[in-house]
């Protein structure tokens, strides 16, 4: 039912949708990122990889803009994002789901879902849509958002950024903490979302999760990307991606 | 009935109930103005007396330059002073943010001494006459007492106001936006919701708030630089007992000390000036949060 809810939509090859050069940033006085270079296809899942503390939230944040220090380039659809506020960059069509899921415990189930404002005039999910992804939101409507489970937060976190109508969408660390049958059920919906179309960048660090859902990845080490492949190359990377990331 | 000492008659225990529930209506407004910039602002806003003064001046000056009536002050003094706060709010508060608490009292606190300073100056620490609208002048006979009816007046638009405030907070999507940016503010950003200038309007609308009540204030207390600081020092309490920044708790605990404060008057005169305080003071004991505040 979930796989039919979405049509897939043709995809332009090779259309750079985000181009990220020379991105510098700081979190007070200290230097994180120095010096990130990626880019993003339309229709692509593209995972940063790299250990605690590399850099890969905080990246996330600064092309989100919410890591305000930062120098460098980003640019989204052909404009320039940095020096622009958080919310006129959302406004740009992109969404972003943090790591901690940001549930507002002050609203309910409902009022979390349907408050983000929509900012583009196409491409909001309907909520009938969203309740064939996520069939557990729909009974928990009226519940406070507090009262949800990880699994439930997480879905309903993924879910609340598809109402924006945002194309391009920012995962970090979905499947965190997550029992394993929830974890399947949040790959099933990144594919689902891929095939009709939408645009991923993904911070993971399940490996496992990433490698079935990607289609190129790059590999982060304190603060810069080190490596940048395509899943077809993933087996001849193995080693050393087992002595990068540590796992 | 014999009580202390005092006799007490029914139209005396009648008219200080109904003094305790209008002083009552203007805790609940001035405490939920102050409750929903507190929410939103972190800033435990000083300057609330200053504005509900400035809003009793407005319309003393709406009538007497522009010939404006009390009806017009209601709606326009509020939308004057809530500017103006807004204006304080882009100027002086914003700079503020993400610093401790205590600097945005400071600065609203000085703010309102240069205010009722500046007032001072220009007219003097005397009262201006405020006439009571034609419409709403005259009493009804209740049988056991009468009621002024600007008096009735005082308490219903009190109430619908502060019953209008809490239904857009806790059941519009505006205020669904105001609940999650008092919760996390980034977050909502990121969904492209213009979050600091929800902010200045969350001031300007506390403000606003003030300014109503000092609007409808100034036929009974008359127009004064001083009628803010007099009044600003219970509301602050009433804050504390109801819980800072619970929007239906200070509106509750407003209406409720005020009538405890007028049956005070009643039961035992000598304390009905310092109740509240008492109040505050075992509240804070017990309940540090207040009444009905949640736990930091």
């Amino acid at each position: 039912m979930a796989e039919a809810a979405l049509a897939a939509a043709p995809v332009a090859a090779d259309k750079t949708v985000l181009s990220v050069k020379g991105l510098e940033a700081w979190y007070n006085e200290s230097h994180i990122l120095h010096g990130v270079d990626l880019d993003v296809r339309e229709g692509e899942v593209v995972t940063l990889l790299g250990r605690n503390g590399a850099g890969k939230t905080t990246t996330l944040k600064a092309i989100m803009g919410i890591v305000r220090k930062r120098t460098g380039s980003v640019v989204f659809d052909g404009r320039e994002l940095i020096g622009l506020s958080i919310n006129r960059i959302a406004r740009r069509g992109i969404a972003f789901c943090p790591e901690e899921r940001a549930i507002f415990s002050s609203l309910t189930v409902k009022e979390n879902l349907f408050l983000p404002p929509q900012i583009a005039k196409t491409g909001a999910m309907s909520a009938e849509h969203i309740f064939a992804l996520f069939p557990n939101l729909r009974e928990r409507l009226s519940s406070g958002g507090g009262k949800l489970s990880g699994g439930e937060q997480q879905m309903l976190a993924i879910a609340r950024i598809l109402r924006t109508g945002a194309r391009f969408l920012m995962l970090d660390e979905p499947t965190e903490g997550l029992a394993p049958v929830i974890i399947e059920q949040i790959g099933r919906t990144v594919a689902e979302l891929k095939r009709a179309g939408f645009t991923i960048l993904l911070v993971e660090q399940n490996f496992r999760f990433a490698s079935t859902l990607s289609d190129r990845f790059f590999v982060m080490e304190h603060g810069r990307i080190i490596d940048a492949f395509a899943n077809s190359e993933l087996a001849d990377r193995m080693d050393r991606l087992h002595e990068a990331l540590g796992v | 009935m014999n009580l202390f000492g005092h006799t007490i008659t029914m139209p005396e225990l009648f008219g200080q109930l109904l003094i305790g529930l209008i002083n009552g209506s203007f805790y609940a407004l001035l405490s939920l103005g102050l409750a929903v910039i507190f929410g939103m602002l972190d800033i435990v806003n000083f300057a609330h007396g200053a504005f509900y003064m400035m809003g009793a001046f407005a319309a003393y000056f709406l009538l007497q330059y522009t010939g404006l009536n009390y009806w017009w002050a209601l709606i326009l003094s509020p939308l004057i002073i809530g500017a103006v706060g807004a204006i304080v709010e882009r100027l002086f508060l914003k700079r503020l943010a993400g610093f401790d608490p205590l600097y945005g009292l400071l600065l609203t606190f000085g703010l309102a001494l240069i205010i009722q300073g500046l007032f001072q100056n220009y007219f003097g620490a005397s009262g201006m006459p405020y006439a009571i609208p034609k419409q709403l002048t005259g009493a009804y006979n209740l049988g056991f007492m009468f009621l002024p009816v600007y008096r009735g007046w005082v308490i219903l638009a009190s109430a619908a106001v502060c019953f209008a405030t809490w239904l857009i907070i806790e059941r519009t999507k505006l205020g669904a936006y105001l609940r999650a940016a008092t919760e996390n503010p980034t977050m909502v950003r990121a969904f492209g919701i213009n979050v600091p200038r929800m902010v200045t309007l969350t001031y300007g609308f506390g403000v606003a708030l003030a300014a109503f009540a000092g609007v409808l204030a100034a036929p009974i207390t008359q127009v004064r630089p001083g009628m803010g600081a007099d009044i600003i020092a219970v509301v602050f309490a009433v804050v504390v007992i109801g819980g800072m920044g619970s929007i239906l708790g200070s509106i509750l605990t407003g209406f409720v000390l005020g009538v405890v404060e007028g049956l005070t008057k009643v039961f035992y005169p000598e304390a009905s000036n310092t109740v509240v305080f008492v109040i505050m003071a075992i509240v804070l004991l017990i309940r540090p949060t207040g009444l009905f505040g949640r736990a930091a």
